[in-house]
């Protein structure tokens, strides 16, 4: 059964003069120890679902439309003191940049524990002994050393992991990474995307990871769905969806880019840019850039239904 | 055929001050010793990861940087010796695109202003109408429109900034441009863009580029020759081909091994331990020793230096692969 199950997810700015929808029927669920990608450029609306999922959209003055199901519970009705102990114990989220989500005056270690010692009747002492023992997993040289210093005292990758601590500390079911290595380098990157693994499998946790890095996709992941202007255009197994892509969108996408030994002149830039959420086109939004363009895209938004291969696309070609 | 730019032990460091006097607590080597040459159109990458020196490199070049020893030299002409003068009308034949297309524009200029700028710098007195077709003529070469030349920087995306970053870089038909990450702030439908502009603009301008970047695939696909750096060492010079095939160093082969592949049948990443170790006051011997899985005693106390590969690049390693 799916633990995580978000169905027509729709989000709406409203100002006076206008009413923006980033976000448009957003649907996928997650398996327990499932890892699902949520890929797509800048602007596509994957941060924006994770911030959703987690309650978090309301604060910023949007308001959130459909549903997300939690074990069979609606995370949008549930009371904002509900919300924060779901937020505290079941799902945890681990921001993109490490450098800014940590306190610079308190330190690492307090840092840790603060989130279970908020939500669990537990000691320091036992929560210290836990942090450690997630810290050592981790593989965090010298957890007792580093537990006691201060953000600004750690390298990136370390600060990340400090961030993933604080994640697992309580035991979360779920994991939300918005793009958790963007700010590393490729080797630190390496090692992170590993641990995440690692712990998944541990653990049992289900991870949905937000990117734009199809490679850590390809690499990690499940399942992966496909984000373009507001809308999951394609979703299904990694493994077919990287062999056999049917959206175009996703098609140009894995087209665009670059891996090694890759032959000359045979990188295929898609034409133009994502479409601002205050403009998005009628009918299908990558219509404005998309190869296979008819009039019936102009007018109009295909659905998501399942293609040959099993997986769901949303393009007018396969229905 | 002649080496066009040639760069020859080129080092810089910087002074750590701190305490309350701020004396010299210790040094940043932040280039150490580099040496390489670039022929007349040639595509060369530098790749290496943050903190290994590639960007304070490209600003030594052009002297944006002063360096503390070693040389550069443009087309036979000694840079580091020219007067600031001199150094000023050199500097019409190599030109820079940042990182960041962001914050190089001035925000309250329209790009037909920005893109006029280089013009007066240089002192070409222009009519309005030839100035105006001469940009014109820019906007094209980098596939904008000339209504682009009447928008400000915040109207446009960030692939139509590069463009225009670009565009300003060969106003004045330079002969060598060094590209400092120039699609890293990009995704990737637009950076496929740049790169296809720039690939294009190449052949057509007879242009030698210095392509600055820590995604090894992409320059993989871009250049022809690759320079790998760490910790403000070259520790590999090879030919984009034998990057897959034949690296050398451990280095290469770890950056190569750490490349998230987008098949996911590709066999698993080997994860490389460690991260860079700071740059502050480094330790004699080989400044990958720390992280390296073939390290041996006189790994950590030698400095090994490039010597010649069979393929014609050069390694720094006293124990290379292969």
């Amino acid at each position: 059964m799916a633990i995580l199950k978000v169905l027509d997810l729709s989000v709406e700015f409203r100002s006076k003069e206008k009413v923006v929808s980033p976000i448009n029927g957003v649907s996928f669920e997650i398996e327990a120890g499932e890892v699902l990608g949520v890929v797509g450029e800048t602007g596509s609306g994957k941060s924006l679902t994770a911030q959703s999922i987690m309650g978090l959209t309301p604060l910023i003055g949007g308001n959130v439309f459909g549903s997300v199901l939690f074990e069979g519970k609606d995370l949008l009705t549930l009371s904002d003191s509900e919300m924060q102990t779901v937020r505290g114990i079941e799902i945890s989220y681990i921001p993109q940049n490490p450098m800014t989500s940590l306190d610079p005056v308190f330190r690492v270690g307090d840092q840790i524990i603060e989130g279970i010692r908020k939500h669990k009747k537990i000691s320091v002492k036992e929560a210290k002994k836990l942090a450690l023992d997630i810290m050592e997993q981790l593989r965090i040289p010298s957890p007792a050393q580093v537990y006691m210093q201060y953000p600004h005292q750690l390298s990136g990758g370390l600060k990340q992991r400090i961030v993933i601590a604080i994640g697992l500390i309580t035991n979360p079911k779920i994991l939300i990474a918005d793009e958790p290595t963007t700010a590393l380098d490729v080797t630190v990157q390496a090692q992170i995307m590993r641990l995440f693994k690692e712990q998944t499998i541990e653990r049992g946790i289900s991870l949905l990871l937000i990117t734009h890095d199809l490679g850590v996709v390809a690499q990690v992941c499940d399942k992966v769905a496909v984000m373009y202007a507001g809308n999951v255009v394609e979703y299904g197994e990694i493994k077919i969806i990287f062999e056999s892509p049917k959206h175009p969108y996703t098609q140009a996408l894995i087209g665009c880019i670059p891996y090694m030994g890759m032959k000359k002149g045979s990188l295929s830039a898609i034409a133009g840019s994502v479409p601002n959420a205050n403009k998005y086109p009628e009918g299908c939004r990558f219509h404005t850039r998309c190869p296979h363009v008819t009039e019936q895209c102009k007018a109009v938004a295909p659905a998501m239904s399942k293609v040959s291969n099993g997986s769901l696309a949303a393009c007018h070609l396969y229905e | 055929m002649d080496n066009f730019l040639n760069v020859s032990n080129l080092s810089v460091s910087f002074d750590v001050r701190g305490g309350l006097l701020l004396r010299k607590i210790g040094t940043i080597q932040a280039v150490n010793n580099v040496s390489f040459s670039l022929r007349k159109g040639e595509t060369v990458g530098v790749v290496g990861e943050s903190g290994c020196g590639k960007s304070t490199l490209a600003r030594l070049i052009l002297r944006l940087i002063e360096p503390s020893a070693g040389s550069v030299s443009l087309n036979g002409l000694d840079i580091l010796s020219l007067s600031k003068k001199e150094l000023r009308k050199q500097r019409r034949h190599m030109q820079m695109v940042f990182q960041d297309p962001f914050s190089v524009m001035d925000p309250r200029y329209t790009v037909y202003r920005s893109l006029s700028e280089p013009f007066k710098i240089r002192n070409i007195k222009h009519s309005k109408e030839e100035r105006l077709a001469k940009i014109n003529e820019l906007l094209e070469m980098v596939d904008l429109s000339p209504i682009h030349g009447h928008s400000y920087p915040h109207q446009l995306s960030g692939g139509q900034k590069q463009r225009v970053d670009i565009a300003r870089a060969l106003a004045l038909s330079p002969e060598i441009l060094i590209l400092d990450e120039p699609t890293a702030a990009l995704d990737v439908s637009v950076q496929a863009q740049i790169i296809d502009l720039l690939g294009e603009l190449r052949d057509r301008m007879d242009l030698t580029y210095l392509f600055i970047s820590h995604d090894l695939a992409l320059v993989n696909y871009f250049c022809d020759r690759i320079i790998v750096m760490y910790l403000g060492n070259i520790v590999e010079i090879l030919s984009a081909e034998s990057v897959n095939t034949k690296p050398y160093h451990p280095y290469t082969k770890a950056l190569t091994d750490n490349v998230f592949s987008t098949d996911p049948n590709s066999k698993p990443i080997h994860v490389l331990e460690g991260e860079v170790p700071s740059p502050f006051n480094l330790p004699s011997g080989c400044v990958f020793a720390s992280r390296c899985n073939k390290v041996q005693g006189l790994c950590r106390e030698v400095a090994p230096v490039l010597e010649a590969t069979a393929e014609g690049g050069e390694v720094a390693c006293h124990y290379p692969i292969n």
